[in-house]
């Protein structure tokens, strides 16, 4: 009988172990090294220096909240695009809904940064599409589209929108359709049916799809390097750069944690209100 | 006069009068919006197919010269890109194998069993899972340097298994929610002993969900770059020497390349849909 109730611990402890080595250990590292103070050449030594994220966070102001702003933006955009989508799909997507989902997920075969050098390359100032324009007169000479903030917006919302499709589509695709036939029975307009029936319903997978495309791309600094040029970096960047090339590492993971910090006060925020289990099981669909 | 009997005849006509006049008159919006982002979605990727059979000299592949189909027999031109595509698929397959068990082992524990620190663990799995690519990358990192342990190959499977073992479990345990007890009783029944069930009629039936996850850790790992990025030391991945060569130039070799996973993908997904429809 003991034997039996040890079963599930054996079963989680190498998957548990795994988590507790590779990732609560090492928030937990960076939240030590954060407080550390020296350089690389002398060595790190542990000294609470908590003004290491007062310089961080006074030095790369800018950085962070531009790359909220941008992940915002981004967030904002695939909701446009991605709510008449998952909309459309559940309601009338008929016996093709999973064709329409595979396509939605089709371009993500190709390796995210591959997808994102291929924006560059298309939106280049004298590329395929811009040079054609120009050559046929239809757009100025000087017209660049690259290395501004809506290039990284839209490359952010771009490579993320399927994570703001899915979970819409997920509790859409569930919803009884005699809902909203009952509420054109009452009498509701169109507008009234959406705003009382068919939105409160969809609004945990707005708030899932609306989590997993704000944190990675607030995150995120592939599409700032590759798309944004230099006056649009992203706190991504700024982490990478102090982490890899500059080997500033209290500097680097007390960004790091301010960046976590922001970011778990909205999910815990949102995980509260919603329920863990709930939320996951979205993510999962 | 007659308010109280004209009032229930009119909303009786008009609800039913509305549904009839709908289908014909209004133009489907949703469906061309759909077409409208589907369409964007495809932009890069088709330019990034046509550009594998351009006939271009050197590594700057950004005009159309012609069209040729040299870089398929030259794919492997580049030596340090082939290494790095193989580092790449070796890390994948080893995620796959060591995520795609372990987290099916937890996610059996979460779907089947109660035990403490299941809460817990749930919360772990949640943070993993939403916690973004450079806070887990830092943090590895972090931990890396103060454990002194050297960036490279076995630091990049650690990693990749650490982000791709949630998903495993959370596909696993999605599956072993929806499975009938009642099929193990009857195997008990019949005196098939505890690991004699879990062989012949739990595993069977989980299987499909074994194999989601492990593709999907797969798929995670190949296509990572920012984890990567961090915790891979000397070693090259696909994702990595793009990323490298992206100011000298990017030879069609890696469009040939990334059309090939593409393609490969595609298939894989085709032949998902068409299983999953046949079963039905």
């Amino acid at each position: 009988m003991v034997k039996r109730k040890l079963v599930p611990y054996l079963l989680a402890l190498p998957g548990w172990s795994w988590l507790a080595l590779f990732f609560v250990a090492p928030i937990a590292g960076m939240l030590a090294l954060s407080l550390t103070t020296g350089d690389v050449i002398t060595g790190f030594r542990q000294t609470f220096h908590v003004a290491n994220y007062v310089d961080a966070i006074a030095t790369y102001w800018e950085q962070i909240s531009r790359s909220l702003l941008y992940g915002g933006s981004a967030t904002v955009v695939c909701l446009l695009l991605g709510f008449p989508m998952a909309y459309w799909i559940a309601f009338r997507g008929g016996k093709h809904k999973s064709t329409y989902l595979l396509l939605i997920l089709l371009p993500f075969f190709v390796s995210f940064v591959l997808r994102t050098i291929s924006w560059k390359f298309t939106l280049s100032d004298n590329g395929v599409v811009l040079g054609t324009l120009k050559s046929i007169g239809l757009a100025p000479d000087d017209l660049a589209v690259l290395n501004s903030a809506p290039a990284v917006v839209l490359g952010l919302a771009y490579n993320f929108l399927p994570f703001m499709v899915l979970p819409i589509y997920a509790v859409l695709e569930r919803m009884d359709p005699r809902l909203v036939e009952a509420a054109y029975d009452l009498y509701a307009t169109r507008t009234q049916a959406f705003l009382r029936v068919i939105l409160p319903i969809a609004l945990p997978g707005v708030f899932a799809g609306g989590l997993m495309t704000f944190i990675p791309t607030s995150a995120d600094y592939v599409n700032a390097s590759v798309l944004g040029g230099t006056h649009n970096t992203m706190v991504g960047n700024i982490i990478r750069t102090e982490y890899l090339v500059n080997n500033a590492y209290p500097t680097a993971a007390a960004i790091t944690f301010t960046l976590m910090g922001l970011l778990l006060l909205g999910i815990f925020s949102y995980a509260r209100a919603l329920g863990t289990e709930r939320v996951m099981e979205v993510q999962a669909r | 006069m007659s308010t109280d009997t004209a009032h229930p005849v009119r909303p009786d006509t008009t609800p039913r009068a509305a549904p009839a006049a709908r289908p014909r008159r209004r133009i489907d919006w949703g469906k061309y919006f759909t077409w409208a982002v589907l369409a964007w979605l495809f932009v890069p990727i088709t330019f990034m197919i046509a550009f594998s059979f351009n006939d271009v000299s050197g590594r700057h592949n950004v005009r159309w010269e012609g069209f040729t189909l040299r870089w398929y027999g030259q794919a492997f031109a580049y030596r340090d890109l082939t290494e790095a595509l193989l580092y790449s698929l070796a890390i994948a397959l080893l995620t796959m194998l060591i995520a795609g068990i372990i987290g099916s082992l937890l996610g059996l524990a979460l779907g089947r069993h109660r035990f403490h620190g299941k809460n817990s663990t749930n919360v772990v799995m949640f943070a993993a899972i939403s916690a973004p690519e450079v806070v887990i990358g830092a943090a590895l990192l972090s931990l890396f340097l103060l454990a002194g342990v050297k960036a490279g190959f076995v630091t990049i499977v650690i990693a990749h298994v650490m982000f791709t073992v949630s998903f495993v479990a959370i596909t696993v345990r999605a599956r072993v929610i929806t499975l009938d007890p009642k099929l193990e009783e009857a195997a008990r029944d019949l005196g098939a002993g505890p690991w004699t069930t879990f062989r012949l009629v739990t595993l069977p039936m989980l299987t499909p969900a074994i194999m989601a996850g492990g593709l999907l850790a797969f798929a995670l790992s190949i296509d990572d770059y920012i984890i990567t990025s961090f915790v891979s030391g000397e070693v090259t991945t696909f994702p990595l020497w793009i990323w490298g060569s992206t100011r000298v130039g990017i030879p069609p070799q890696v469009n040939v390349m990334g059309t090939l996973i593409f393609v490969v993908g595609v298939l894989l997904a085709v032949v998902n849909v068409i299983v999953a429809r046949r079963r039905r």
